[in-house]
């Protein structure tokens, strides 16, 4: 504790404060910007830490990657446009609230929710780093994949009300991750080698949301009366608040742990916890899909926490998880520091200080975006042409810097119009998402389990995890049929105590 | 402020084409600062993240100075990336470049990241610039083998060589408590069930650390197709596997490990330089008596076609670059070794690369 204090009196000096306010600006408007990440930033200012103490570039740096994880969240909510693959979930809900003049109190949560998340995995990560890092790497490929058949199965209660549909989306999302060269052979790149490497998340989702729904609404401008967006009160209202909380505590508790496991990532506990949200919502489940505050509130926390959870088994065993915990890996050994056990004990007041600055950023984040709420949820006033227009061109800048190619802006292109066709053939959206984020991953985990174990298929259950997760997937599958035999029992309710048991696994 | 003028050509004098396409930058450029012959040239994606927030600028101005005395005969040039910021070839090209910089050798490097299938875009690109007197890429082994394993006809022995710049040895690391102490004790368990041993590492197929397990194999008389290799996400995951026992040996050059090496979670049973490698205790693979030397580098090519003027121009400038004490340090920092070799010699060296990854991967049926 008097760690911590000190490490707050180093952080607080006014140069540390400087180089936090710039990293949480920084990192914000990299977040706004789709295509350009927390990782590509901190890797262009590496240089910079050349010139700075140590200390306080690893300030602005852990201000870069938390603002990026919340700079993400205002495009997907005002714009329909994910400026990073873990806030594509936000702009489902998100979206749909600023629609319904409810876009100040989307922000509001996200912010709220970004910094409740934060602080809790900060202190999370105080607690923990020292000594819990050794063992998140006992999961291994067998687990992981259980994991993401989980999410897999889960989907199914996304589909929609069309099943048909949910699956022909699904199907879609899962064939575009096909594409590129992960397994060795080449697959649907039609002998293109700007399609080895796939496709960015980023390009699909800001296609699919943006430019289909820029082309939707330019296709009935004439036809159909203005949808006038009403102005909607500026803060968060008592219910608000109520139906909040809940969500960014079980955002939290999906994110840090996701963020802390190697192959967890960001966009893993988004998604669980949006699923989650859904199902828990009860009496306000009919507002899923057309605004609900829970499903903002779940995914915003949960990837913010995750950002706090990948800094568990960076500093603790030097393992970077994220591309942006790896290059932060690589500025730390640029001063000659090695994270790991030793780290603590060598840099103390190092470490300390960073962990000071993140409570200073979460803070800083906190300041700086709540009150600019109401006044980016006045940017819907402006004019649909104007407000379009500005989309799409926010969508190509984004689609292009992805890889600063223009052949992405013509997937851009080509994904717009799929995203058009899905809402012209009522297809839903997050299925097809699902199956672009999860595929490759399921594939590579299963890839790798199977190879380990040189094609024995009983590894897949070789790890007690593994086991848990498919008994869970089991009770999941199998619970309604059962229950829908014995007489008196309401099928739904017994789900949804599955669904908390499988929040517990999850989270333990 | 020695400014080297050593060839004096503007910006008009790059090759026709996708210009316009590669950066964005570039029209950005235009209209935000005008297009004046001595304004300092950024890549399109350190324009893009810093024109955002101009606070950052204020951070760089200490490495960011315009240098405008010549008369707008600075030479220009262009570097080109083959991976992301923050990978390897970005940190060797970023830091040759911001030497030469540094040094005023040069004016501004327009530094742009061309991604794509392991360097093999960025590859197919320096071709089609047949004849740019502006254009360098940094490469290295990964992108020779890149070429084949993705079926592209831009191979590096086609380009033309200007420096190799550094080397990197492989090692083998294998957990703290892995049952093999030596090289040997690996390789009697390797050549009783080649299967059997799980080797993973940071590159894919074709890159250096599946192409040293599989000369390794070669030379101690295990078939190369029977190593189960495994192909992890860069050093990250690799390191995760490693520390979690999930294969047995990983294969990837040490700078990524030097934590967990000098903490003891992970051991180096060797390392494939000709030489030992400072600050690990562990022997050459020829000292453990295997006949492999094997080392990963990297270096800069230009473009096919250009006049031979030119090239000694660039040969001449890295060897400018090489002599700096900035680069010493940028080497020492990094824990790069140096490995400078330039010109013929350069050029003999690309084409054995060449045969000998397109030899293994042959063997493997990769081809």
């Amino acid at each position: 504790m008097d760690a911590l204090l000190t490490g707050f009196e180093l952080a607080l000096t006014p140069q540390n404060l400087l180089y936090a306010v710039v990293g949480v600006l920084l990192g914000t408007a990299v977040g706004v910007l789709p295509g350009i990440g927390p990782a590509m930033t901190v890797a262009l200012l590496l240089p910079v830490t050349y010139n700075v103490s140590p200390s306080a570039a690893l300030i602005m740096f852990a201000g870069i990657y938390y603002g990026g994880m919340y700079g993400g969240s205002t495009t997907s909510i005002l714009l329909n446009t994910p400026g990073e693959s873990s806030s594509v979930i936000t702009a489902l809900e998100g979206n749909k609230m600023a629609k319904a003049g409810r876009a100040a109190q989307a922000l509001a949560t996200a912010a709220i929710g970004s910094f409740v998340a934060g602080t809790i995995s900060t202190v999370l990560l105080v607690a923990l780093a020292p000594t819990v890092a050794e063992w998140v790497v006992v999961l291994g490929a067998p687990s992981y994949f259980a994991l993401m058949v989980l999410a897999l199965i889960a989907v199914t209660s996304v589909l929609g009300s069309s099943k048909l549909r949910g699956f022909i989306s699904l199907a879609v999302g899962l064939t575009i991750g096909l594409v590129g060269t992960a397994t060795g052979q080449a697959r649907l790149t039609f002998g293109n080698p700007l399609l080895a490497d796939g496709i960015d998340i980023v390009v699909v989702a800001v296609a699919i949301f943006a430019v289909g729904e820029a082309l939707w609404v330019a296709a009935h401008l004439r036809r159909r009366p203005l949808e006038v967006i009403p102005v909607g009160r500026p803060w968060m209202d008592r219910t608000d608040w109520g139906r909040s909380w809940k969500p960014w505590l079980r955002g939290t508790a999906y994110g840090f742990p996701f963020g802390a496991l190697p192959a967890g990532g960001a966009e893993m506990p988004t998604f669980l916890s949006y699923i989650t949200e859904r199902r828990l919502a009860g009496k306000h489940r009919a507002e899923f899909g057309k605004g609900a505050i829970e499903g903002v509130a779940g995914p915003e926390a949960a990837n913010n926490a995750s950002a706090a959870g990948t800094l568990v088994p960076l500093l603790a065993i030097g393992l970077p998880t994220t591309a942006t915990a790896a290059v932060i890996l690589a500025a730390m050994q640029g001063y000659g520091l090695q994270p790991g056990p030793q780290l603590f004990e060598a840099e103390p007041e190092l470490v300390w200080t960073l962990l000071a600055s993140l409570f200073i950023a979460n803070t800083l984040l906190l300041v700086i975006n709540l009150p600019m709420a109401p006044l980016w949820a006045k940017l819907l006033r402006i004019p649909r042409p104007y407000l379009y227009a500005g989309i799409l061109f926010f969508a190509v800048l984004g689609a292009y810097s992805v890889n600063f190619q223009w052949f992405d802006v013509a997937l851009l292109g080509l994904f717009g119009a799929l995203g058009f066709a899905m809402r012209r053939f009522g297809l839903p959206v997050l299925p097809l998402i699902v199956g672009v984020i999860l595929g490759p991953r399921l594939e590579e985990q299963l890839g790798q389990a199977l190879q380990l174990s040189r094609g024995d298929v009983s590894a897949l259950w070789g790890e007690p995890v593994a086991v848990i997760v498919y008994l869970v997937i089991a009770a999941l599958l199998l619970g309604p049929l059962v229950l829908r035999l014995i007489p008196g029992r309401q099928g739904p309710e017994r789900l949804e105590d599955d669904i908390d048991a499988l929040e517990e696994e999850v989270r333990s | 402020m020695a400014v080297t003028r050593r060839h004096t050509h503007g910006t008009g004098g790059r090759a026709a084409g996708d210009v316009r396409v590669r950066l964005p930058g570039h029209q950005a450029s235009a209209t935000l600062h005008g297009s004046g012959p001595r304004r300092p040239r950024r890549t399109g994606r350190a324009r893009a993240a810093l024109a955002v927030v101009l606070v950052a600028v204020v951070a760089l101005a200490g490495c960011g100075v315009t240098r405008g005395d010549d008369g707008g005969e600075n030479r220009r040039l262009r570097m080109m990336i083959p991976n992301s910021p923050g990978g390897g070839y970005d940190q060797t090209g970023r830091a040759a470049t911001r030497v030469m910089e540094s040094a005023d050798l040069t004016g501004r490097f327009e530094v742009s990241n061309v991604i794509g299938a392991s360097g093999t875009v960025a590859m197919q690109r320096l071709v089609n610039e047949e004849g740019a007197e502006d254009l360098l890429m940094t490469m290295g082994l990964g992108v020779v083998g890149a070429t084949y394993t993705n079926g592209s006809d831009a191979r590096v022995s086609g380009a033309t060589p200007i420096a190799q710049l550094i080397e990197e040895q492989e090692g083998l690391l294998v957990p703290a408590d892995s049952p093999f102490e030596t090289v040997q004790d690996l390789v009697a368990a390797w050549t009783a069930d080649p299967g059997s041993v799980r080797i993973g590492g940071g590159s894919s197929p074709g890159g250096p650390d599946h192409l040293f397990p599989m000369q390794l194999a070669d030379a101690v008389g295990v078939d190369p197709t029977e190593v189960n290799y495994i192909v992890y996400d860069g050093g990250g995951p690799l390191t995760t596997a490693l520390l979690g026992a999930k294969i047995d040996v990983g294969t990837s050059g040490l700078a990524e490990f030097e934590g967990q090496i000098a903490e003891g979670s992970l051991r180096v049973l060797a390392t494939s330089g000709e030489e030992r490698l400072e600050g690990v205790d562990a022997p050459t693979l020829v000292e453990s008596g295997i006949d492999l030397v094997f080392t990963n580098w990297r270096g800069v090519l230009a473009p096919p076609g250009i006049s031979d003027e030119v090239r000694d121009q660039h040969v001449a400038l890295l060897e400018e670059m090489h002599a700096t004490e900035a680069w010493r340090e940028a080497l020492e920092t990094n824990g790069w070794v140096d490995a400078f070799v330039t010109g013929d010699e350069f050029e003999e060296f690309l084409v054995e690369q060449d045969e000998r990854v397109a030899g293994t991967l042959t063997e493997l049926g990769l081809l």
